[in-house]
């Protein structure tokens, strides 16, 4: 817990930017200072995709070479990219919610003059930065042992950024939607494990969606699940044309507006129900 | 460590066996005082099992083998899985956190004063009964594959199964003994605890599907071969009775090992009240 007044000599911005700015700058130092927990944490998360891949490319070599036409270094690609957008995707939980609500620690956040939303959301963002950081090395190791092929343009490079961002706020609006059941419910795990199974099946966080049988595509496509992983690692592992990603970019910012627009509504009938227990 | 001082070693947890079995009546009577749990728990699995049974009809959609397995040979591997992962979360976690906590806390005095042996004393004081749920569910899975395996599943098989299984949680329970030790020296380990878990998730398909140097780490570094694969190798009839051997010889080396690390171990910890 440093720099709490650290005199700024840059000039401050004021209102929700600065908010922001604040909280996002404390983030990065706080998450910073844990950074081996966070390392130890990041290659945990890797034997994941690492199955996911070892397992596919074993399929793709039982096929003679690829699977829907997907070879070994295109699974390859496609998993390496997906290890910084799962970590894009790390935002505050339902499980954190939980808590919130239990412990009655909600109600510190309802005395602060923004949205609790703002914290979640400026907190989170700040640390992906570190996150970003130390994704950098595993990526480096990740393709010397896995050797991907990539063929990236500078638009899917830019449209890719964009899109990592567009997935972040898309799953923090979903798991805070989510994450407020708490309200009516106090114990709701079952509901969020449910919610977990849908969305590794139908994001493509399990597998390339094009691998899903066609009934399971057609459901993939009406949910946003997809706009989490799917599509944000495909615009730099696979090669959609420029209308595919101009597409997806619209329709992630859809999703971030119905996801917002289902956070206040729940919010707003979820916050009368909410009663703290003491001080 | 010699072989001796191991039969004496097996002769005092003989007689410690009753201790055994009273630590686990209190266990099992903990958690009885939470019976909607068992609800929780078993909804929990059964998600988890309609899931990986959802990643294996997937898998199975694009190919008819993986790495010499059939789809139905693969589920004798997964029910394996899911019950050893059952006898980890009921007995072997919960035990070995609280050793991590006492470690920590040096809370450990408590254990270490008691007339019995130390190692066992910690390694049987918590019995989660619900999470053993799993255990069921998993030897429900293999006994559905082996009827859907369609070929003829001998008796000596089914008793080179029961023996790698016995052989496969002695082993994991090795291997998260000596993960925790290290909180003799380290202090902190919990971050160990979520690693495991993420390496443990890699036993749901047969090491030997892994390329060279994972399948190494995952036979020797993080033993899931030998509490995973071998056992449905042996059900599924491709176990010799070397690999057994093999198997029962590397039990008993990380055993030992795990033993004497622990007797070294504890002359590191200092305690709470220095």
């Amino acid at each position: 817990m440093t720099a709490v007044d650290a005199p700024p000599r840059r000039r401050r911005l004021s209102g929700l930017p600065g908010f922001y700015a604040v909280v996002m700058r404390t983030a990065v130092q706080t998450q910073f200072q844990y950074r081996t927990a966070n390392y130890l944490y990041m290659v945990g998360m890797i034997a994941e995709p690492v199955i996911y891949l070892v397992v596919w490319s074993a399929v793709a070599q039982a096929q003679g070479g690829s699977v829907q036409g997907i070879t070994a270094g295109e699974f390859a690609a496609y998993y390496i990219v997906w290890t910084l957008v799962r970590n894009m995707n790390i935002v505050f939980t339902p499980y954190g919610w939980e808590e919130r609500i239990r412990q009655g620690e909600l109600s510190g956040l309802l005395v602060r003059p923004v949205h609790p939303i703002h914290y979640d959301l400026a907190y989170f963002a700040g640390w992906k930065f570190v996150v970003i950081l130390l994704w950098l090395p595993i990526a480096a190791v990740l393709s010397l042992v896995f050797r991907p092929t990539f063929d990236v343009r500078g638009v899917e490079v830019l449209v890719f950024v964009a899109a990592i961002w567009g997935a972040y706020l898309i799953r923090s609006m979903l798991l805070w939607a989510l994450g407020m059941v708490t309200f009516w419910t106090t114990r709701v795990s079952a509901l969020y494990e449910l919610y977990f199974t849908a969305e590794l099946l139908l994001s493509g966080r399990l597998l390339p969606l094009v691998l899903l049988p066609a009934w399971a595509a057609t459901i993939a496509d009406w949910t946003p699940f997809q706009y989490t992983f799917g599509y944000p690692i495909e615009v730099l592992a696979g090669d959609l044309t420029t209308g595919q990603l101009w597409t997806g970019l619209a329709l992630q910012a859809v999703w971030i507006a119905a996801g917002a627009l289902l956070v206040a509504v729940v919010w707003r009938f979820g916050i009368r129900r909410y009663s703290a227990v003491g001080n | 460590m010699g072989a001796a001082s191991r039969r004496d070693a097996q002769a005092r947890d003989l007689r410690a066996l009753g201790l055994v079995a009273t630590f686990l009546r209190v266990g099992v009577q903990t958690e009885l005082q939470y019976r909607a749990n068992v609800v929780f728990s078993a909804l929990q699995s059964l998600v988890a099992v309609a899931t990986s049974l959802a990643v294996l009809g997937l898998v199975f959609s694009h190919t008819d083998s993986l790495g010499g397995w059939s789809g139905n040979e693969l589920l004798v591997v997964m029910g394996v899985y899911v019950l050893m992962g059952g006898v980890i979360r009921s007995v072997v976690q919960p035990n070995m956190q609280q050793l991590m906590a006492d470690v920590q806390h040096g809370t450990l005095d408590f254990v270490l004063t008691k007339p019995a042996d130390g190692q066992l004393l910690v390694s049987a004081r918590r019995f989660q009964l619900w999470q053993a749920v799993d255990v069921v569910l998993g030897a429900v899975l293999v006994v559905v594959a082996v009827v859907r395996l369609d070929r003829p599943v001998g008796v000596g098989a089914v008793l080179g199964f029961l023996a790698a299984l016995g052989l496969g949680a002695v082993t994991i329970y090795s291997f998260w003994l000596l993960l925790t030790i290290g909180a003799f020296w380290i202090v902190r380990v919990d971050s160990l605890v979520d690693l495991f878990d993420g390496m443990y998730q890699a036993g749901r398909w047969p090491v030997s599907v892994y390329p060279g140097w994972l399948r190494i780490g995952f036979t020797f570094l993080v033993p899931l071969a030998f509490a995973i694969t071998v056992p449905a190798q042996a059900l599924t009839g491709r176990a010799s009775g070397w690999l057994l051997l093999g198997a029962a010889a590397f039990t008993a080396v990380l055993f030992t090992l795990t033993r004497a690390l622990w007797r070294v171990g504890l002359r590191h910890y200092s305690g709470a009240s220095a």
